[in-house]
């Protein structure tokens, strides 16, 4: 195995595109190395992107947050504005293993790992935020749901990397939350997770919202249904037992060591309630 | 796979030393430097017991290269104390006996230290979350959070 | 030498007081060498190849390509451990399981090792160890073993406890029974009955540090372990008998210890790190991974229970039984028996019968972990005790005072008890302002009685009076959790010196006559029996040398204070002699001064405990937090109360991780799923709140100071403390540990339904 460590974008995926056999990115390397230990893993070569020039920082431009790739989830939670801005989406970043894992892990670790149960995840997707993906034959900006295909794959063409993640500033009543559920009361990885944003129009109703779902689906699910049911209203009883319904029954979650098909069928829509309540008060709503 | 020169600070000295691509920071610190103060409870980075600081922060050795420490800083439980005098955290540890069997201490005090150097008044909260990361068997952690109070109150001079 | 080893009672001047420990800055400053932490020149790495099936038999193993690979200095597999346990049984399954000999028993059973250059070549060169399995159907669930069509493991496995013998091989091992009077009788004449079926999911020790050692074998017979160990004379025996190696000349050092619980009280892998040196030629370092910990070191069993117990309107217990269902891993044992002796021992019963079913199944080689056998049985017991005092309409304190063994019972397990805790731990509870405090929204409180015998066994120490007056003592028994401090306050204590000037040492196995290893909460008692006694006769030498500097008789000399004093005042003003004085003329008067003692430390007393614990529960997810919880326990006599109450939280601690979400999972195919700390779920620092404690000292008559052992019996308690909070914070009883969240909700949802 080869260790690189490229100081800028181009060095780096030269070397990505160039690699004949497998070949990993490490940031934070919170996953990278967990898997290196296994007797089963092989890499031709790791490239280390924290000496790229700018890819540490997180940039507040006029309009939305720039976050580089190598980020890590404790420098994050220290960046006030982006904290006030999308509260849900920082403290999901928080929520990720110990205080050392925040230490190092990275939200575009997080994504590209592509674990279902990912904690970032439905909080990034809920808040609209988009991958800036950079190649051999350039850049290209996508919706962050669009990078895990499935568990531990990823749309990534050979040659690619994200170099940052890129949330536009939140709208006026607008508010975000994640709320996930674990057995323990941390270190655990999520057995469910709920994020929802929603923005109210100026009567104090939900105007827009977005409800994603972790640790349910191969992937993160995207609810429209689940946002139908909130838009509208003002988070009243029926509405919340309607989002809770559509969110149980639109899970297509597994058995598996860490929890049954009912349980995480059940607790989705719990914890969409609860997350929904969060980001209505966020918003400044009401009831 | 070639050797990777590396040139670090460690508790304060400046280190060089060569390793392998896929060669841990633990690895290194325990194999190849004889400090091994910090120590493996799980190599998954699960147990917290190989916690270092590097540039400020408290991360699990298991989960650093060893090629990562390059030009960063590098502190370990060996070089928390003062010479002879022991840090504060460490007195106390021994005083509230935060320890039984001690193997999970080193990573404990590491961790602890971090903490107090953010944030010197924890609430017993803020303790525990910011210490989760690091696995007890023995104690139930209700000694270490006392020696971690008790510690704190002394480093901010006040009295007990 | 008699030593008399009856309590006196004292007034304490070291014993019960809270000094440091002399091994503390060692710890804390990285120093402290743990099983992993050494190195000798010229060392290998070892690496085991474990089987990934969990009942296969081994067709075929071919390791020539790893013995070719360059850097691969040796390969070993079953054929390198030839069968030297001449019919023992016990010592042919520690062999068996160290290295498969014809069946992989369990996933992660090892297979063969190889000890090369460095890790990568040891990594390369399993991947080169050719293994042909031939798959047999497997059984991983207790229930599912008896039943009549369930796999048979080992078709030389008959029943053995039943008559008459069984005509079929089958996975039930043995059949054991406890009890006294006539429990059909004792049902026929109760008001109330409860009856009810629990279960109980396997859990790990879960110590932080993995085994470790270091292996180093001479051609000319003598070889060395490092080793971390609860029983260095115990590996030493194990690691001789297994490699036909002479006793005398296997040396073994125990390192410090990262945590055992019973875990490290026998060998997995170092009898296979010594026949790696021996073929080598070389010193080789195993450590094993915490996946192979989970996968292939000692875990606690499963369990299956049933109990019944039925009781008077005014609470008074007329019968009790329960039947007991214990896994064993692959090789019978007798935990069963120990959960058949534990089930009622808290109880004056008139009418009681337990019997214990021992069941090997496709799982690891059960290991001791801290009261072995006893939390489970006690979990099953005290949930039933539970819903008959809210079905008699009594409190739960109430009824185990009502029926609360004391002196003068006949124990369900045979002996008559002497004084003991249990009547004091209820009374303390019941006034203990925890019992009084107000619940909260979606909370419950549950109470639970505990109990463990506690062992003494061979001990022996050296205790050796230097020239200018300090004291090193050498123990035998390694220390887990602070006994070198309190053996060092023992020694003060009846030397009548101070702390400071004693230094408390593990010997290794060349330097010490044997010592049983550290478990049965023997650690303290044993070796502060031993202690004493070491001291009492060199108190004697010290006697005999003051009497020949003073030139009067022995007898006219006694021992105050750390002094030898002449009594009465027919010698006049003679200034008594401190042990610095005696010992700077030492030389002079027949040389080193040293105290020895050898005994089998008997009596340990048994041990009480009671528990109190608040939870509350999220009736929408069935998240438990532990809110609030109390340890009430007897000591016989606290030598070191820090380090008493630190074994009260620790144990309390694994406990409430047992209840709530530690469990093996095993899939269909019979391997396990989560061999690794993220989802083996011990509880972290943030799950629990400061653990309160109370130490009562109702002294063991069989120790002169009283001291009983104590380190086991607080994790019998919290899992029915635990189980009843949380049943009466749900309203619904829970009869399966652990009461992860899923198993919670499930429970909710079933009571609405039905």
């Amino acid at each position: 195995m080869r260790y690189e460590r490229p100081e800028t974008i181009q060095a780096a995926t030269t070397l990505l595109a160039e690699a004949q056999d497998s070949v990993f990115v490490l940031a934070g390397g919170t996953d990278l190395l967990v898997r290196m230990q296994r007797d089963d893993f092989e890499a031709e070569l790791v490239v280390d992107i924290k000496s790229i020039a700018g890819i540490t920082d997180v940039i507040e431009t006029d309009d939305s947050f720039v976050i580089g790739a190598a980020v890590s989830c404790a420098a994050l939670g220290e960046h006030a504005a982006l904290r006030a801005a999308w509260p849900g989406v920082v403290e999901a970043a928080n929520l990720i293993g110990s205080t050392q894992i925040q230490g190092r892990c990275t939200v575009v670790g997080n994504l590209c790992n592509a674990s279902p149960a990912a904690d970032s995840v439905p909080a990034l997707i809920a808040a609209g935020a988009q991958a800036r993906i950079v190649g051999p034959n350039g850049t290209r900006t996508v919706p962050v749901e669009e990078v895990p295909t499935g568990p531990g794959k990823t749309s990534l063409a050979k040659g690619e990397m994200i170099d940052a993640i890129v949330i536009a500033k939140p709208e006026p009543k607008s508010g975000d939350s994640y709320l996930r559920f674990t057995p323990r009361t941390e270190m655990d990885i999520a057995v469910v997770g709920a994020s929802v944003h929603l923005v109210l129009d100026d009567a104090g109703t939900v105007k827009t919202a977005r409800v994603a779902l972790g640790a349910v689906g191969p992937k993160v699910l995207v609810s429209q249904e689940a946002a139908q049911s909130i838009i509208g209203t003002t988070l009243d009883a029926a509405a919340l037992d309607a989002l809770a319904t559509v969110c149980s029954a639109a899970s297509t979650p597994i058995d598996d060591k860490r929890g049954t098909v009912d349980f995480r069928k059940q607790v989705a829509g719990v914890l969409a309630r609860r997350a929904a309540l969060i980001a209505f008060e966020r918003a400044g709503g009401t009831q | 796979m070639s050797s990777i020169a590396v040139s670090t600070t460690i508790n304060g000295d400046d280190v060089e030393y060569l390793c392998q691509a896929d060669e841990t920071l633990l690895d290194v610190l325990r194999n190849r430097l004889g400090l091994m103060g910090s120590k493996e409870g799980c190599g998954t980075g699960d147990c917290g017991a190989c916690s270092t600081i590097i540039d400020g922060r408290v991360v699990c050795s298991c989960l650093v290269l060893g090629a990562e420490a390059q030009g960063r800083t590098i502190e370990t439980i060996e070089g928390m104390a003062n010479g002879a005098a022991l840090h504060p955290l460490q007195t106390n540890f021994i005083e509230h006996a935060a320890l039984q069997c001690g193997v999970c201490t080193p990573g404990f005090l590491m961790a602890a230290k971090a903490l107090l150097d953010v944030n010197p008044d924890p609430t017993e909260e803020e303790i525990r979350f910011w210490l989760a990361g690091n696995l007890c068997r023995c104690t139930g952690y209700d000694k270490i959070v006392r020696a971690v109070q008790a510690a704190a109150v002394e480093m901010r001079g006040e009295q007990a | 030498m008699s030593f008399d080893a009856g309590y006196q009672s004292h007034k304490f001047k070291s014993v019960g007081t809270r000094p440091l420990r002399p091994d503390g800055v060692d710890k804390v400053t990285g120093r402290a060498r743990y099983g992993a932490d050494f190195n000798m020149p010229g060392q290998l790495v070892a690496r085991v190849l474990r089987s990934p099936h969990a009942h296969a038999r081994i067709v075929r193993i071919d390791t020539a390509k790893a013995e070719a690979l360059k850097g691969v200095k040796a390969v070993v597999t079953a054929a390198d451990l030839p069968d030297l346990t001449n019919g023992d049984g016990a010592l042919f399954a520690i062999l068996d399981n160290c290295m498969a000999r014809t069946k992989a028993m369990y996933d992660g059973h090892a297979v063969a090792a190889v000890a090369a250059i460095d890790e990568n070549v040891a990594k390369a060169a399993l991947k080169l160890i050719e293994v042909e399995y031939e798959l047999l159907p497997h059984v991983v669930d207790v229930d599912a073993a008896m039943q009549a069509d369930a796999p048979v493991l080992n078709d030389t496995i008959f029943t053995t406890g039943v008559d008459p013998k069984p005509e079929t091989p089958s996975n039930i091992a043995n059949r054991s029974e406890f009890g006294h009077g006539d429990v059909d009788a004792g049902f026929a004449a109760a008001d109330f009955i409860v009856e009810r079926s629990y279960k109980t999911e396997q859990t790990h020790q879960g110590y932080i540090e993995p085994h470790a050692c270091v292996a180093n074998c001479n051609s000319d017979g003598s070889a060395d372990l490092w080793v971390c160990t609860q029983g260095h004379f115990v590996y030493r025996q194990n690691c001789a008998d297994l490699l036909g190696l002479e006793v005398s000349k296997l040396r073994v050092t125990s390192s410090e210890i990262g945590g055992g619980f019973g875990g490290k009280t026998h060998v997995w892998t170092e009898p296979v790190a010594l026949a790696l040196s021996r073929k080598a030629g070389r010193p080789v370092k195993l450590v094993m991974s915490r996946e192979e910990v989970f996968r292939a070191s000692g875990p606690t069993s499963a369990t299956s229970i049933d109990v019944k117990i039925g009781a008077r309107k005014d609470g008074k217990i007329t019968g009790a039984m329960a039947t007991l269902r214990y896994t064993s891993g692959p090789y019978p044992d007798m935990w069963a028996e120990l959960g058949a002796m534990t089930s009622f021992a808290c109880y004056d019963l008139e009418n009681v019968k337990t019997v214990g079913f021992e069941v090997v199944v496709n799982r690891p080689k059960v290991a001791a972990y801290r009261a072995p056998s006893a939390p489970m049985a006690a979990f099953a017991v005290e949930s039933a005790m539970d819903e008959l005092a809210h079905k008699i309409g009594v409190n739960a304190v109430d009824l185990r005072v009502m029926n609360a063994a004391s002196e003068g019972t006949k124990s369900s397990y045979g002996p008559v008890y002497g004084p003991i805790g249990i009547g004091p731990t209820l009374e303390a509870a019941q006034s203990h302002p925890h019992m009084s405090a107000p619940l909260g929204k979606n909370q419950g409180r549950g109470m639970a009685c505990g109990f463990w015998f506690n062992f003494g066994g061979q001990t022996c120490s050296d205790l050796n009076v230097n020239a200018d007056g300090t004291v090193g003592l050498a123990v035998g028994t390694v220390d887990v959790g602070g006994s070198r401090a309190s053996l060092s306050l023992i020694a003060a204590e009846e030397l009548g010196i101070d702390y400071q000037d004693i230094k408390a040492v593990i010997a290794d196995t060349a330097t010490l006559g044997y010592n049983d290893m550290t478990d049965g909460s023997r650690g303290t008692f044993s070796s502060s029996m031993a202690t004493i006694s070491a001291a009492r006769n060199a108190i004697d030498v010290m006697r005999a040398r003051a009497a020949l500097m003073w030139d009067i008789p022995v007898d006219d000399i006694y021992w105050e204070e750390g002094h030898a004093k002449a009594a009465g005042s027919k010698y006049g003003n003679l200034s008594p002699l401190s042990v610095k004085e005696i010992a700077a003329e030492s030389g002079n008067t027949g040389g080193p001064i040293a105290g020895h003692s050898e005994m089998i430390a008997d009596g340990a007393g048994v041990s009480f405990g009671t528990h109190i614990c608040d939870v509350e529960v999220d009736p929408e997810t069935g998240s438990t937090r532990i809110v609030r919880y109390t340890v009430i326990q007897d000591a016989g006599k606290a030598v070191h109360p820090s380090y008493v109450e630190g074994q009260y939280q620790g144990g309390a601690a694994q406990g409430i991780g047992w209840a709530l979400n530690e469990e093996y999972v095993y899939g269909d195919d019979g391997r396990l799923q989560n061999p690794g700390f993220l989802d083996y779920r011990i509880p972290v620092c943030s799950d629990l709140p400061m653990i309160d404690t109370q130490i009562l000292e109702i002294p063991n008559p069989n120790h002169p100071y009283g001291v009983r052992g104590v380190g086991e019996t607080p994790i019998v308690p919290p899992l029915a403390a635990i189980a009843n909070a949380v049943s009466n914070a749900v309203g619904v009883r829970m009869s399966h540990i652990p009461m992860s969240p899923p198993r919670i909700l499930a429970a909710l949802n079933d009571a609405a339904k039905g």
